[in-house]
């Protein structure tokens, strides 16, 4: 249906409408939740609560061993599909890592999240050439690095950071955890099309190589 | 969705009866309302929240047409294709041509209820595409044939056995699956591969926001996701009722959704889109299609029931509803169940079709208690008998009834008459047993349970004889 | 609450008309708590229906008539009081059937605004001393239209938790409907019946071997089925035991145990 037409339907529906007639305001929103100093503390509660496993680590150069050491000790074969910019941090020799978008069968993807949500601990993926949307849902486990200073209070946090930037991405994914379903007898199950395993590595140093 | 077959009183028959969905309703009706419980007394804000997001609904409702221009212009600013639908069969058919000129062969679907509204699947089946549910309930019900028995848990009338069941059919050369573990897994698996081969992905839009052109859809499976990023096309259905102003507004529902629905303090997975693949993208849809539903959302902004407008479809309603605790969702008949459906289902498939959705309700008011946009459910179900009766549908029975009441009301004298010989019959009747087993005219009540019978003359009668207040 | 500074309030004793014909005895009851609260008890001869039938099927045209009548009767008390919280929850409503009528909206208005539900009006309005000793451990059945249209809730635990020898067992989903519905549960007995045998087995879960509550189509419903049942749970409306009334049989019982 013509736009114009459908929008003159909606128009229409208004004026006929005594109730609506008069436009109503929008109301002032609940201020949403600051931590202070206890953001990254709530933060890592958050990401606990939604089994996510999580460590913390110095810098993004410490991230490829830290990597390769979670890998090993769940004896998951050291092949990964790698966010372009932790591409060029030090893997060592006989790791293969590739930046294209997820395959069928890619069991691990390492990523570097846009920001982070203290209030319900999920971390905030911008789609782009830096950050491959299938990484995010294809592998079996997934690997996400964040700097501790882009972890913010809450989702508005996010969307400032967003108009800051000036854009919106393609796709904003916020993930909590790994992929669950409870549509089996309402028994909850993790890894149900997504990741079954999320494991956080949260960068403390300011800066560092990106 | 074509509407169930049969009434409202032979699908409930049937599913009491049923020992398994009476089974799945004892184990789903604690989870659903403990949970919901324990999340809203940890948001100190939870109340003032639903009153928040109830004044937005009803500023954005007051000019929905400013919103959705706007939203619309910031799509396609995007790359994106708002199309604009009137009824099922205009949103039905937009959705044929996307997938006609995509050369589609595969289209895998996110949970959608606009979808299920406009009937989309057998459309699009009937013109030879591979349609694919990826929902894991959906994809069951898919499998069996059925209609969705709840909004967030469509499958929830399903047996673990039953799954097992249907998996071993439809997936040939698997071993069967016995444990929810495996069950899982092996859905992983089979519809991994239908992602991949997925042309046109079909996903709804819990929300629309105005201020980025931004459709979002929250899910805890991950299917949506992949559904809409690995298609070459990604529609999005959605009723018009879905857009918000601005990024900040979303994150008022947001709070309110998870918590609402399955007791979560958000959902694994919330997903802004904003049009399609721009160029530099390694991955993600080529073209962004966004079908806006009206199929008489119009004309309820203008009547009675505008309140049902506000609705984010998270189920509180139901699972906190005793009646579709006791029969389940397909007794309901189509596609939206509990107290929810007794108010749209009449609305968008006739009043007298059904007549019995508003008046199999007890009118206890639980539903509307923990709505997180505050829709007066209870008052609008009441209100829908209302437009019954205006439109003259009460049952003459019942009618002729009400009114030989009503008159002998207004007649007080009459009134304490009668109430005098019903008591002394009663009485007569229970001797001093103090409860009747059976009345005649009084089956209904009797068949189940006795009735207490009368202790004595009317209380007005024996105010009076001991002479009133002393 | 000007009125209740009156040394002694006129109060209208609405008599349901399940409680007229079935249960004079809470009735009296209220009466009797009502004097105790200091309250001077009338019961207008004339009264018949709130018209709660009629609204809640959705004729408002008959529940508009009803509640002319009853308007009529009532406004010239300081309270109207009633030991339902269904038909308190309907005369608070009047004011919306007369949304086009403002002379008889400001009459609904004022009556609805001095409306209460009994054991709510006995704590929030009057304050009143329970003198009642019942020997037995009761579970409270919660009413929906007390509960959800009035916020009755805490009042009645109050009241209970001064009487002597009664012990209190919360049930799970105390709660959730019965299934009475009024019409509802001979509309759907199929689905009532299934309700109120969920409640039965709270009932049963909480140990009680009474049942306490406010509304008396709710304990005729719960009553009768316990009785079918077999099960020996007494039913009684809160008011006979705060007042003292429990000397006879409960609701539902053999006479002359």
């Amino acid at each position: 249906m013509n736009r114009e037409l459908f929008l003159h339907g909606i128009r229409q529906a208004i004026a006929s409408s005594p109730g609506l007639r008069a436009r109503s305001a929008l109301p002032e929103r609940p201020q949403p939740p600051v931590y202070g100093d206890g953001r990254i503390g709530q933060f890592t509660d958050r990401l606990e609560a939604h089994a996510c496993s999580w460590e913390e680590i110095e810098t993004l150069e410490a991230l490829p061993g830290r990597v390769l050491a979670w890998l090993d000790e769940r004896r998951i074969e050291r092949r990964m599909a790698v966010a372009p910019p932790l591409g060029g941090l030090p893997w060592p020799d006989g790791v293969y890592h590739h930046s294209a978008p997820a395959g069928i069968d890619e069991s691990v993807a390492v990523s570097l999240a846009f920001a982070g949500i203290a209030e319900s601990g999920s971390l905030a993926m911008y789609s782009g050439p830096d950050s491959p949307i299938t990484h995010n849902y294809v592998p079996e486990f997934h690997l996400i690095a964040i700097r501790a200073e882009d972890v913010c209070d809450s989702q508005e946090g996010v969307w400032a950071k967003l108009r800051a930037r000036g854009d919106m991405p393609r796709a904003l994914n916020l993930i909590a955890g790994p992929s669950r379903t409870g549509d089996v007898e309402q028994t909850i199950q993790l890894g149900a099309h997504g990741p079954r395993q999320v494991h956080v590595l949260l960068v403390r140093a300011k800066g560092g190589k990106s | 969705m074509k509407p169930l077959r049969g009434t409202f009183d032979s699908r409930s028959a049937k599913a009491l009866g049923d020992p398994s969905l009476q089974k799945a309703l004892r184990n789903f009706k604690p989870l659903f309302v403990a949970k919901r419980a324990a999340a809203v007394a940890e948001l100190p804000d939870f109340e003032r929240l639903r009153d928040t997001a109830a004044a937005i609904k009803d500023a954005v409702l007051s000019e929905l047409d400013v919103w959705l221009e706007r939203y619309a212009d910031k799509v396609e600013s995007l790359g994106g294709k708002v199309h604009f639908a009137r009824d099922a069969a205009e949103a039905r058919e937009i959705i044929r041509e996307i997938c006609r000129k995509a050369g589609a062969r595969t289209v895998c679907k996110g949970k959608s209820m606009v979808s299920e509204e406009i009937g989309l699947n057998e459309v699009l089946e009937e013109d030879g595409y591979r349609v694919v549910e990826t929902d894991l309930g959906e994809y069951i019900i898919q499998l069996a044939k059925e209609p969705p028995s709840h909004i967030i848990a469509p499958a929830i009338h399903k047996t673990r056995e039953q799954v097992a069941d249907l998996f071993e059919k439809n997936h040939p050369g698997r071993p069967r699956e016995e444990s929810v573990a495996g069950l899982v897994n092996e859905a992983r698996h089979v519809l991994r591969e239908r992602f991949f081969e997925s042309d046109v992905g079909i996903t709804g839009g819990n929300f629309l926001i105005a201020e980025t052109g931004t459709s979002v859809i929250v899910t805890n499976e991950g299917n949506g996701d992949l559904t809409q990023t690995l298609s070459r096309v990604h529609v999005v259905t959605s009723g018009i009722e879905r857009v918000l102003p601005t990024l900040d507004d979303l994150s008022v529902f947001l709070r309110l959704l998870a918590r609402s629905a399955t007791g979560q303090d958000t959902e694994c997975y919330t997903t802004l889109s904003s049009g399609p693949k721009r160029p530099g993208d390694p991955d993600g849809p080529e073209e962004y299609h966004v079908v806006l539903v009206d199929n008489g959302r119009s004309k309820m902004l203008s009547g009675r029931f505008r309140d049902m407008l506000r609705c984010i479809r998270c189920g509180a309603c139901m699972n906190h509803c005793p009646v579709y605790g006791a029969v389940g969702g397909h007794a309901y008949g189509w596609v939206y169940p509990g107290p929810m459906g007794s108010i749209l289902t009449p609305l968008f498939n006739g009043l007298a079709e059904n007549y019995d959705l508003p008046n199999a309700c007890t009118l206890n008011g639980r539903c509307q208690a923990v709505c997180p946009v505050r829709i007066p459910l209870t008052e609008l179900i009441r209100t829908m008998r209302n437009e019954q009766v205006k439109a003259g549908l009460m049952p003459a029975s019942q009618r002729r009834m009400m009114a030989a009441w009503g008159w002998v009301a207004r007649q007080p004298g009459l009134y304490r008459a009668l109430e005098r010989l019903g008591s002394r019959m009663l009485r007569l009747r229970a001797g001093r047993s103090g409860a009747l087993s059976s009345l005649p005219g009084a089956g209904a009540w009797t068949e189940a349970r006795d009735l207490p019978a009368p202790q004595g003359p009317t209380f007005i009668d024996q105010w009076n004889a001991r002479g009133g207040d002393q | 609450m000007s009125h209740s500074n009156r040394a002694e309030p006129r109060v209208g004793l609405m008599a349901t008309c399940l409680m007229n014909v079935f249960r004079p005895n809470i009735g009296f009851s209220a009466a009797d708590l009502l004097r105790a609260a200091g309250c001077r008890v009338e019961v207008p001869n004339d009264q018949t229906c709130c018209g709660q039938p009629a609204y809640s099927a959705g004729d408002d045209d008959a529940a508009r008539a009803m509640a002319r009548q009853l308007i009529e009767q009532f406004e010239a008390f300081d309270y109207l009081v009633s030991p339902s919280g269904s038909c308190i929850g309907t005369v608070r409503k009047y004011p919306q059937l007369f949304a086009d009528d403002d002379a008889w909206r400001a009459r609904a208005e004022a009556l609805a605004a001095k409306a209460y539900e009994l054991l709510s009006f006995l704590v929030d309005v009057r304050r009143i001393a329970i003198d009642a000793r019942y020997q037995g451990k009761a579970t409270y059945h919660d009413s929906c239209s007390g509960l959800r249209q009035l916020g009755v809730k805490r009042q009645p635990r109050e009241l209970l938790s001064q009487v002597e020898g009664l012990e209190i067992a919360e049930m799970d989903d105390a709660e959730v409907c019965c299934g009475f519905g009024g019409s509802f549960c001979v509309k759907y007995p199929k689905i009532s019946e299934k309700m109120v045998d969920d409640k039965l087995k709270s009932i049963a879960a909480s140990g009680a071997d009474t049942l306490l509550g406010g509304d008396l189509g709710c304990l005729m419903n719960i009553a009768g089925r316990l009785r079918r049942s077999g099960a020996k749970v007494r039913v009684w409306h809160t008011a006979e035991v705060l007042a003292g009334r429990t000397d006879g049989a409960a609701i539902g019982e053999e006479e002359a145990r």
